[in-house]
């Protein structure tokens, strides 16, 4: 008995699988849009403190909320700083930490959720009800709390910001475990007397992967832009180093004559938000999981 | 009777690959249909039979194309039709039953509502009228008091009555043709024998044409007038059903017939080697070349046409068609089964019950658990090494919740688990050690699930290897591949995923896996139920060569009581997890039996119009066992009075060592059941 070539699909390595999976995502428009944006948004962040024109920091009064000009491209805000220069450099701060709290917010959320579904019962019930407790508290009140008790600093930003926002995974993980858990290999493993860790690791997380990713991706966007929303609130990164939400918010004011000075971070902001997230729903696509018939939690 | 109310021209639809290349579903179909007349498609699953009828109402699955070729109905081309235009035809001239009535069927609004919605759309009655419409055509599909029906929802029916819904929906646009798509796939065998005797009534009382799409050779031979049998896209038999039945002229058809095993017959069938080509795969030659016992050279390179042989009355698709026709009739062989019984026994069930019953507060902290009337009950059973003991009834007699039990999977109320005599099997998994676990391994009814897709099936051999074992690196791949030898499939398939195997393929993986643990018991759990025919006899043989090489015991979970027949050596039936009748299988299959037994016996379908089911009792379905007396005293036909409701009937044995438990003597129920 043999395959035609057309049912043949050798075992590939993870390489070459996530080049596949780019390479479809990118086979749509608004997969290559986001791609595209993404991409930019990352090498831009890499890249801008060698490109930036200017300092960020340097004050001078004599340049006040200069109009864009051939010099200063997005003008100047009313310290007189570089409104291009702040704005390139302004997403690597909001990029960088919610980028490793979305790992976080990943590892312990889709890890629990899978252990939840997996054991169910009575430990199940407890580890649920306690996280539903926690998703009916504003997140941004927890997180100015935390924030004025520890402080602003990265090593408490990225774990509570990561807290904060695995829990929505949790339940995420969990209903996508309780899909794999009713089938009959995982019957079969539990029968063969394979250890709660043995079958979460090779049996549930190879299955539930695609859809946690996923998952992680979308929220990702989102922290950025709560992120940005504590920057706003000044309990973010602090100044003067630039960041999108610390600039509009320095900036709202004067937004009646002096339009440019938010515009150009608002557009950042916007923009990474809309990429990451058209991102994550090609990623989905790609992957064959449709988000439209999974409610958001 | 002459008259054609569908007629379908070379029609041929396919999908575009990933490639661009088109491949075909089904490949240049010519057929009609004519008034009044039952039309039976049977074929493999992938055979195209689904897509041909979904065609035949002007429906292509998203996806599919049409290629060309037309479905013709009232001299108007279905498949070019408007939406418009279909949605004055589809449940008014044309009609469809569906798999699965439950899923069919609105969950959230009741039965009446949903046959009055198919009325106001298709027929012109005032709302009086459908009212009396409605409990007319519940009537006609024979619902018990159709007023209360029409209240319930659709979650209150069983699985049968839901069924027999679809088919009043169906009727309520009064149409010409009536497409059924596995009507009675999913139902109970006792059901599924009224079901079909319904549809019989309905085609010949409204003279409908019917469509009757099946995998199921038995079915389709009680219902039809004509068969028409599809093969890898490809119409290769078509003629009237007795003919095709009793003396196939198409290779395919002859195998099919010889493999499907038969309640006459003891033994396992001989199997058809190979499966069915991948669509795509074909580029010339018979389709069915790679399995025929009676192909020539000349099949390889070129495809027969479709020839319609005059005096049978028959087209068929093959260049030795004559050589066939000698054969009078299908000659089936059977394989006798070997069983090298020792005198010794390796598993005992006593007095094990199972409840599903919601434990207190009280009990779950006592950890106990309470239920006067536990949904299994007073299980007794021993099992002696090497032999194939086999579980049936019908869905809720608690045959898989047994084995579930056996395995650890399930706490028991009550009752004992003994292995091999001495050691007691706690029915709690975590109590049990290693080598409890590996003497007992399961294999499941659906691959698709028991294999985990994401695996290879290096992958998935590997795990009881390593668990039970601990073999590593060169070690592990020899016994693998020693594996996957004994199972019948190649090295090559160390690297495949399940998806890029067959069913029957998949299954033996599951085998394999099963017996890398070298277990001493294994449970089969409906093991050939999800597969075709054609694979069904071929997995059936292989369990039983590798029982024979290994002297396994087997616990074989079965609705089908023709399977049953086939493979086991002894047969336990069970009604509402209580037991009926345990014997030798040879015995169990003869009278005096069970008057449920007898049932189930009756309602078994057999390839054969000359063989009608039985309807003995009624097809109701009980929820729950009754307090006490005898376990079936609900649907009894042969019941006796206040005894049987109120005391726990005897086990009488009968002189071959059949073991029946029911009150009328066994004398009289021979004598009974013989007339």
């Amino acid at each position: 008995m043999k395959l035609d070539n057309i049912y043949q699909e050798e075992k590939k390595s993870n390489l070459a699988k996530l080049s596949e999976i780019i390479i479809t995502m990118a086979s749509r428009p608004s997969g290559f849009i986001g791609l595209s944006i993404l991409i930019f948004h990352v090498i831009l962040a890499f890249i801008s403190p060698y490109i930036a024109p200017y300092d960020f920091k340097a004050i001078n009064p004599t340049l006040m909320l200069q109009a864009p000009s051939a010099e200063y491209w997005f003008g100047t805000d009313d310290l007189g700083r570089d409104v291009f220069t702040r704005t390139i450099l302004g997403g690597r701060t909001a990029l960088t930490i919610t980028f490793f709290g979305s790992l976080i917010a990943l590892l312990w959320g889709g890890l629990l959720g899978i252990f939840c579904g997996l054991v169910g019962g009575k430990t199940d019930d407890i580890v649920m009800r306690i996280v539903d407790a926690f998703l009916s508290i504003p997140w941004i009140l927890a997180m100015l709390l935390i924030v004025s008790l520890l402080g602003t600093s990265t090593e408490v930003l990225i774990p509570a910001l990561g807290f904060f926002y695995g829990k929505g995974i949790v339940r995420v993980a969990r209903a996508a475990t309780h899909d794999v858990i009713a089938k009959d290999f995982i019957v079969s493993a539990r029968a063969r007397g394979h250890s709660n860790f043995s079958i979460i690791w090779n049996e549930i997380i190879p299955n539930v992967r695609d859809a946690i990713l996923v998952e992680g991706a979308m929220r990702w966007s989102w922290m950025l832009l709560g992120f940005s929303s504590l920057s706003f609130l000044g309990f973010g990164v602090s100044p003067p180093t630039p960041d999108w939400g610390l600039m509009i918010s320095n900036a709202r004011g004067l937004m009646s004559f002096a339009y440019w000075s938010v515009i150009a971070p608002i557009v950042g902001l916007s923009s990474l938000i809309i990429g990451i997230n058209l991102t994550a729903d090609a990623f989905a696509k790609a992957l064959g999981i449709d988000r439209s018939t999974k409610a958001p939690v | 009777m002459t008259e054609i109310i569908q007629k379908v021209k070379n029609l041929s639809i396919g999908f575009k690959s990933k490639k661009g290349e088109e491949i075909l579903i089904l490949r240049n179909i010519s057929t009609n249909i004519k008034k009044g007349e039952t039309v039976g498609i049977v074929g493999e699953s992938g055979s195209g039979k689904s897509t041909l009828a979904l065609a035949m109402m002007g429906y292509v699955k998203h996806g599919l194309y049409t290629i060309g070729g037309e479905c013709e109905f009232n001299s108007s081309n279905l498949l070019k039709m408007k939406n418009r235009d279909l949605e004055k035809i589809r449940g008014r001239k044309i009609a469809m039953i569906p798999q699965n009535a439950g899923q069919a069927l609105t969950p959230n609004l009741k039965i009446g509502y949903q046959i009055d919605e198919a009325l106001q759309l298709h027929s012109d009655l005032n709302e009086e009228e459908r009212e009396q419409k409605i409990s007319e055509l519940l009537n006609k599909v024979r619902l018990p008091s159709p007023e209360t029906i029409a209240l319930r929802y659709p979650h209150e029916l069983s699985g049968g009555q839901q069924q027999r819904v679809a088919v009043a929906m169906a009727l309520a646009g009064t149409p010409d043709l009536l497409l059924l798509d596995e009507p009675t796939t999913g139902l109970d065998v006792t059901t599924q024998a009224h079901v079909l005797e319904l549809l019989n009534f309905i085609a010949k009382d409204t003279g409908t044409s019917m469509v009757y799409v099946s995998h199921d050779l038995g079915a389709i031979a009680q219902v039809s007038d004509r068969i028409i049998v599809m093969y890898s896209g490809e119409i290769v038999l078509e003629g009237p059903s007795r003919d095709i039945l009793k003396k196939p002229i198409h290779p395919y058809t002859y195998g099919l017939l010889k493999s499907i095993p038969k309640l006459s017959l003891a033994g396992l069938p001989q199997s058809m080697p190979g499966s069915q080509p991948q669509p795509g795969t074909m580029y010339r030659g018979c389709s069915f070349f790679d399995r025929c016992d009676f192909s020539e050279e000349k099949c390889k390179n070129n495809s027969p046409q479709l020839e319609y042989l005059e005096e049978l009355n028959t087209s068929v698709r093959c260049f030795n068609y004559k050589s066939l026709m000698n054969h009078s009739q299908v000659n089936q062989t059977v394989n006798k089964i070997k069983t090298s019984l020792e005198d010794k026994e390796i598993l005992n069930l006593s007095e094990v019950s199972i409840s599903y019953a919601k434990q207190k507060l009280l009990d779950q902290v006592l950890n106990r658990i309470s239920d006067d009337n536990p949904t299994v009950k007073d299980i007794n059973i021993n099992i002696k090494k090497g032999e194939t003991i086999a579980l049936v009834g019908e869905s809720g007699s608690g045959k898989s919740t047994i084995l579930k039990s056996i395995a650890g999977l399930l706490r028991t109320k009550g009752g004992i688990i003994k292995f091999d005599q001495n050691r007691n099997l706690s029915s709690d998994l975590k109590e049990r050690d290693p080598n409890d676990l590996r003497i007992i391994q399961l294999i499941f009814q659906n691959p698709d699930e028991s294999l985990n897709p994401n695996h290879t099936v290096e992958e998935i051999i590997a795990q009881p290897l390593k668990l039970y074992f601990g073999l590593k690196s060169e070690e592990l791949k020899k016994n693998i591949i020693d594996l996957l030898q004994k199972v019948r499939l190649g090295e090559f398939y160390m690297s495949r995923y399940p998806r890029q195997l067959s069913g029957g393929e998949k299954q033996r993986v599951a085998v394999a896996r099963a017996f890398a643990a070298k277990p001493d018991i294994i449970l089969c759990d409906e093991v050939t139920s999800a597969l075709d025919v054609s694979v069904q006899a071929a997995v059936l043989n292989l369990l039983q060569q590798l029982k024979e090489d290994f002297g396994t015991t087997y616990i074989f979970v079965s609705h089908d009581l023709a399977v049953v027949r086939a493979i086991s050596d002894r047969v336990a039936v069970l009604y509402q997890g209580r037991l009926c009748e345990v014997g030798p299988s040879k015995d169990v299959y003869q009278f005096p039996s069970h008057p449920y037994t007898e049932v189930l016996l009756g309602a078994v379908l057999e390839p054969d119009p000359d063989i009608k089911p039985k309807l003995v009792a009624e097809d109701i379905v009980e929820e729950k066992p009754p307090q006490k007396g005898c376990s079936f005293q609900g649907r009894c036909s042969r019941i006796l009075g206040d005894i049987c409701k109120s005391e726990i009937p005897p086990w009488q044995i009968t002189e071959s060592g059949n073991s029946i438990r029911c009150h009328i003597p066994l004398k009289e129920l021979q004598k009974d059941q013989i007339n």
